[in-house]
């Protein structure tokens, strides 16, 4: 091993990755773990930089520092309820870098191929204990760059090996490049949230995987890079027509999915390259987004493959049962009243908060609230908003502090014996039909049973369904109030009214 | 429209169907108000106030009924005033048409619409014209100061320099919404109130009133209240038997008994026989509400308040809610209003009166020459009650096999697990040459330290999580720097792109985070 030293850098990054991951399991040490993370990345870089990219260093640094002003202006312009978007169109970064590196990859290939035939020696030929690769002449070899001589020192089955995980990580890397992008649209409103397919739906997308795999072999046995691009290209396709075909409610199970394959894409883009430090993260952020893709089912209790394979608003299984009753509107006098008597609060925010900017105003209601000495507290369900964890960011930037903010189990036994529970813009997760009707799309999803507190207000614009345009008999329930409008504007005009 | 209220010409009966208030909103709907002079004298409204309200007063009945086009009232019509009712008009008051058949002929028979505020559905929606509701919680409220003016003691439990006073132990016997307030009244005074009902869904609501339910140990299939419109349906003999055993055991402590029970279209159940009343302490006192249907307790004489000769004191008024005439007569105004603010959609001064509406189809019993009663069922259920289930408690022995069966299933699952990745693994093994292993160690020992370190990531950092793992999956970066330095300029461009896009990345994948994380305070 030519670097050691670089090898030894890789060993302090990932150990370092590692324990910034495992720090994010509290608020508190979560602010170092970052450090943990920053510092790791940039011993990773100097010891590359040092080691096999000494080549051109200089050109690299400054890419980096590009890269780096563009990071900053994103990161500190971004608004916290872009999150979602922002964090989409990073993985379509993540993606294309993947495929990027994965293509070097094959040039240098063919590249070393040339050298080989020029020289009239056999590239992957292995030597007398018929196991390492003869390799090129010396003096050839020297003349290589790094990751020339890498490649140069192959066998023949390493190098098919070396060419399934290249085409590995560029057909996940494009997958995840454009489906980035589509959630990246569909979250920023740009691109329509609907459910969208191409007629044949995924029918077209078993072709194109199928197409991708004999691709795969046609390069594998000798075909030429055409193939890759065209598998590109297909990949490409996949990725844009899976997240079509997903609408804006599953969006939390879309951006996670999607940022575990950009950790798989590292990964086999790290086998490609024979780097263990590329394995090892690819590795930690795929196992990451995984789990987050559970947890979001889990939620919302859903199998993976139903998310991704449709959207809400499929066949129901058979007639849900018809809402009774009437939806009953309040002013804000009415909901100020109910406040200023009420002893304990819980506040449920949905996407709707997040969409009318309505955190700060929240926050300073409960900011009020608790200097009467009131009991108020934040219930989250793991699927509120577009993105794993969207409210507690956002309830955090209001400076709502932590400690009030709970998880759907923490808190789903303690709502009967609540006064008042505020709904603002939520509307799938404390849907009773859920529990209460088999036949409901949502049957069996865990909610949060706010219908069980004294009163309910429920802040909402109209009297739609909402995204998933499942009827919700909460709205109905004779302990609920609906406090119609913007909720933003309804809030401004509450605030006043709490003395 | 014009809405004129006639005297009540029951005597005794104090209340009047229209406040100054009540008049004060009706015109907001567009109604012109009538009052027959002297209506409501006996409620504390004069001719003048009513006059200051707006509302026009008119001599005598003949004159007020000759000018209005919606009569308003409290009792049931008498035959004298439903003759002098006209086509076209329309009636509101109680009416009980399901025991006043002959009056409810008589009514059909002028043409007119009788709207019978008895018979307004009990749906939610509907709970603000429900006349009988607010008029039992007067009367509930009543019975409890009735009995207090009868009985010799305090209420609440004191401890004085004079001794020490035992506090009043109240029974209050149904607890629909009359039974409600009696309990909700008692408790305030400071009594100890327990309460008993056959509804046992309705546990639940004695108690938020601070009530002790009388729990009843029987197996029958509970009542649901929902089937009969949250009323009590009649019970079983032997259920029956139980609950009177009970009344006896608790008899001789009780210092008042106040009975609610009624069952729509009978007789009052009797719940508190004579042998109670006897072993009852002298001074105590019984209110029965249900006099107007025979009573609870069997002395009860309707309208009277008798003494028994061991000096106990039932009480059998039937005209609780216009003892109260003020009060009584606000709540049913409130009642009427509402009821017309339905009928005047448009708040237009002007009738709709809309057949398809379940409740006013329900209360109008007869409309345009025809009697529509009784009234279809509504489309919306009253109480939507279940049953509790119970949930069956688990033995110690069970509780142990069910963790021994989910351990085993949990391990069974494990082996399985492990025993196919090791297959697979192996079978990788033997085509794959050892470069390719030594770094498959190393991603498959990644995703298993990825997977222990992540299921203990808070919920709330999720969103972090996402960032920070974006910033780092731009490890990429590392093949990009690794290939800048190629011979070949389309890998050196490329791979300068791909360092580009990946530190952006980085860069804007941490600071982002740090963000985020600044922002998570504790209070």
């Amino acid at each position: 091993m030519e670097y050691g030293f670089t090898i030894a850098t890789y060993v302090v990054a990932a150990v370092l990755f590692i324990l910034s991951l495992g720090g994010l399991s509290g608020q508190e040490s979560a602010k170092r773990a970052v450090w943990y993370g920053i510092a790791g990345m940039a011993i990773a870089i100097i010891g590359t930089l040092i080691g096999p990219g000494q080549g051109l260093w200089m050109a690299s640094l400054v890419l980096i520092a590009l890269g780096a002003a563009v990071g900053y202006q994103l990161a500190t312009k971004v608004q916290m309820t872009q999150m979602p978007e922002l964090v989409a169109i990073m993985h379509s970064l993540v993606g294309l870098a993947a495929v990027i590196v994965g293509f070097n990859a094959d040039i240098m290939i063919n590249a070393i191929s040339a050298i080989y035939s020029a020289n009239e020696l056999i590239f992957g030929a292995v030597g007398a204990d018929g196991y390492t690769a003869i390799g090129l002449p010396k003096e050839i070899n020297d003349g290589l760059s790094s990751f020339g001589q890498l490649i140069a020192k192959k066998s023949s089955v390493e190098i098919t090996i070396l060419r399934v995980e290249l085409v590995l990580g560029i057909w996940i890397g494009a997958v995840t490049f454009t489906g980035s992008v589509i959630a990246y649209g569909k979250l920023a409103g740009k691109v329509d949230t609907g459910a969208k397919q191409l007629p044949g739906g995924h029918l077209l997308n078993a072709a194109a995987a199928a197409g991708s795999l004999l691709l795969m072999f046609a390069y594998l046995g000798g075909m030429g890079s055409w193939t890759l691009v065209l598998l590109t290209l297909l990949a490409l396709f996949i990725g844009y027509h899976l997240i079509m075909g997903i609408g804006g409610a599953d969006m939390p199970v879309v951006v996670s999915m999607l940022n575990s394959y950009s950790g798989w894409a590292a990964a086999a883009i790290g086998f490609s390259l024979g780097n263990d430090l590329l394995i090892v993260v690819g590795a930690l952020v795929g196992s990451s987004g995984a789990i987050l893709s559970y947890i979001m089912c889990k939620a919302m209790n859903r199998s993976f493959v139903s998310v991704i394979l449709g959207g809400f608003g499929g066949a129901a299984k058979g007639d849900q049962m018809a809402v009774e009753g009437e939806q009953v509107a309040i002013d804000a006098g009415g909901v100020a009243s109910a406040l200023n008597e009420a002893d304990s609060i819980v506040i449920v925010p949905g996407y709707g908060m997040a969409v009318a900017q309505a955190q700060q105003t929240v926050a300073e209601l409960t900011r009020k609230l608790r200097a009467q000495g009131k009991e108020v507290r934040f219930a989250i369900h793991p699927v509120a908003g577009r993105l794993p964890g969207h409210m507690n960011v956002l309830l955090a930037e209001a400076k709502v502090p932590y400690d009030i903010v709970l998880e759907m189990d923490e808190i789903n036994d303690d709502l009967s014996s609540t006064d008042v529970v505020i709904v603002i813009g939520s509307n799938d997760i404390v849907n009773p039909a859920a529990q209460d009707d088999p036949n409901s799309p949502i049957a069996g999803m865990p909610v949060l049973e706010v219908w069980k507190a004294k009163q309910v207000f429920v802040s909402k614009r109209g009297q739609g369904t909402g995204y998933s345009g499942i009827e919700n008999p909460l709205f109905y329930k004779d302990n609920t109030r609906m406090f119609y409008g913007d909720a933003k504007a309804s809030f401004d005009s509450l605030l006043p009214m709490i003395d | 429209m014009k809405v004129g209220a006639l005297k009540e010409i029951k005597s005794g009966e104090a209340r009047v169907s229209l406040t100054p208030d009540s008049a004060a909103q009706l015109q907001k709907l567009g109604h012109e108000c009538f009052v027959q002079s002297g209506a409501g004298v006996a409620a504390g409204f004069n001719d003048a106030t009513y006059e200051g309200a707006g509302v026009t007063v008119v001599a005598d009945a003949q004159a007020l009924v000759d000018a209005v086009d919606i009569v308003i009232k409290v009792r049931e019509p008498e035959e004298a005033e439903v003759t002098r009712l006209r086509a076209g008009q329309t009636l509101i008051s109680f009416f009980w048409p399901a025991q006043n058949e002959a009056m409810l002929e008589a009514a059909k028979d002028t043409g007119a619409t009788v709207i019978a505020m008895d018979m307004v559905p009990r749906i939610s929606r509907a709970q603000k014209m429900d006349a009988l509701s607010s008029m039992a919680n007067i009367a509930g409220y009543r019975a409890v100061i009735e009995a207090g003016n009868n009985f010799g003691r305090f209420f609440t439990g004191q401890v004085t320099a004079a001794g020490k006073i035992p506090p009043a132990r109240v029974l209050i016997v149904g607890a629909g919404v009359a039974g409600l307030a009696a309990i909700g009244t008692s408790t305030s005074l400071g009594a100890i109130t327990m309460a008993f009902d056959v509804r046992p869904e309705v546990s639940e609501q004695i108690e938020s009133m601070g009530a002790e339910f009388v729990f009843l140990e029987f197996d029958e299939p509970a009542q649901d209240g929902a089937a009969t419109g949250g009323y009590a349906a009649p019970s079983s003999p032997e259920f029956r038997e139980k609950q009177l055993a009970k009344f006896r055991e608790l008899a001789p402590t009780t210092d008042i008994v106040i009975t609610t029970a009624l069952i729509p279209g009978r007789p009052a159940p009797k719940l508190w026989t004579e042998d109670m009343v006897k072993m009852m302490k002298p001074g105590s006192v019984i209110i029965d509400l249900a006099a107007e249907k025979g009573g609870n307790c069997d002395l009860t004489v309707m309208d009277e308040r008798v003494v028994t000769e061991n000096g106990v004191i039932i009480v059998g008024y039937t005209d609780f809610p216009s003892r109260m005439a003020t009060q009584s007569s606000t709540l049913y105004a409130t009642n009427i209003r509402h009821m017309l603010t339905d009928l005047t959609p448009e708040k237009d001064g002007v009738v709709n009166h809309n057949m398809e509406d379940d409740v006013i189809r329900g209360a109008t019993v007869t409309h345009a020459g025809e009697i529509t009663f009784p009234p279809p069922p509504p489309k919306v259920a009253a109480i939507a009650a279940k049953p509790k289930e119970k949930v069956k408690e688990l033995t110690p022995e069970e509780k142990r096999a069910n963790e021994v069966a989910a351990f085993k299933a949990q391990t069974k699952q494990q082996v399985t697990l492990i025993a196919v990745a090791a297959v697979l693994l192996l079978a990788v093994g033997l085509v794959a040459p050892a470069s390719f292993m030594q770094h498959f160690i190393v991603f498959v020992l990644s995703v298993f330290i990825g997977f222990q370190v992540i299921w203990n990531v808070a919920h709330s950092l999720h969103t972090p999580l996402m960032a920070v793992t974006n910033a780092i999956s731009s490890i990429v970066i590392l093949g990009a720097l690794i290939q800048i330095g190629s011979s070949s300029l389309l890998i050196t461009v490329l791979a300068a792109a791909g360092i580009f896009m990946a530190s952006i990345n980085i860069f804007g994948g941490f600071l982002v985070t740090r963000r985020m994380l600044a922002m998570f305070q504790k209070s």
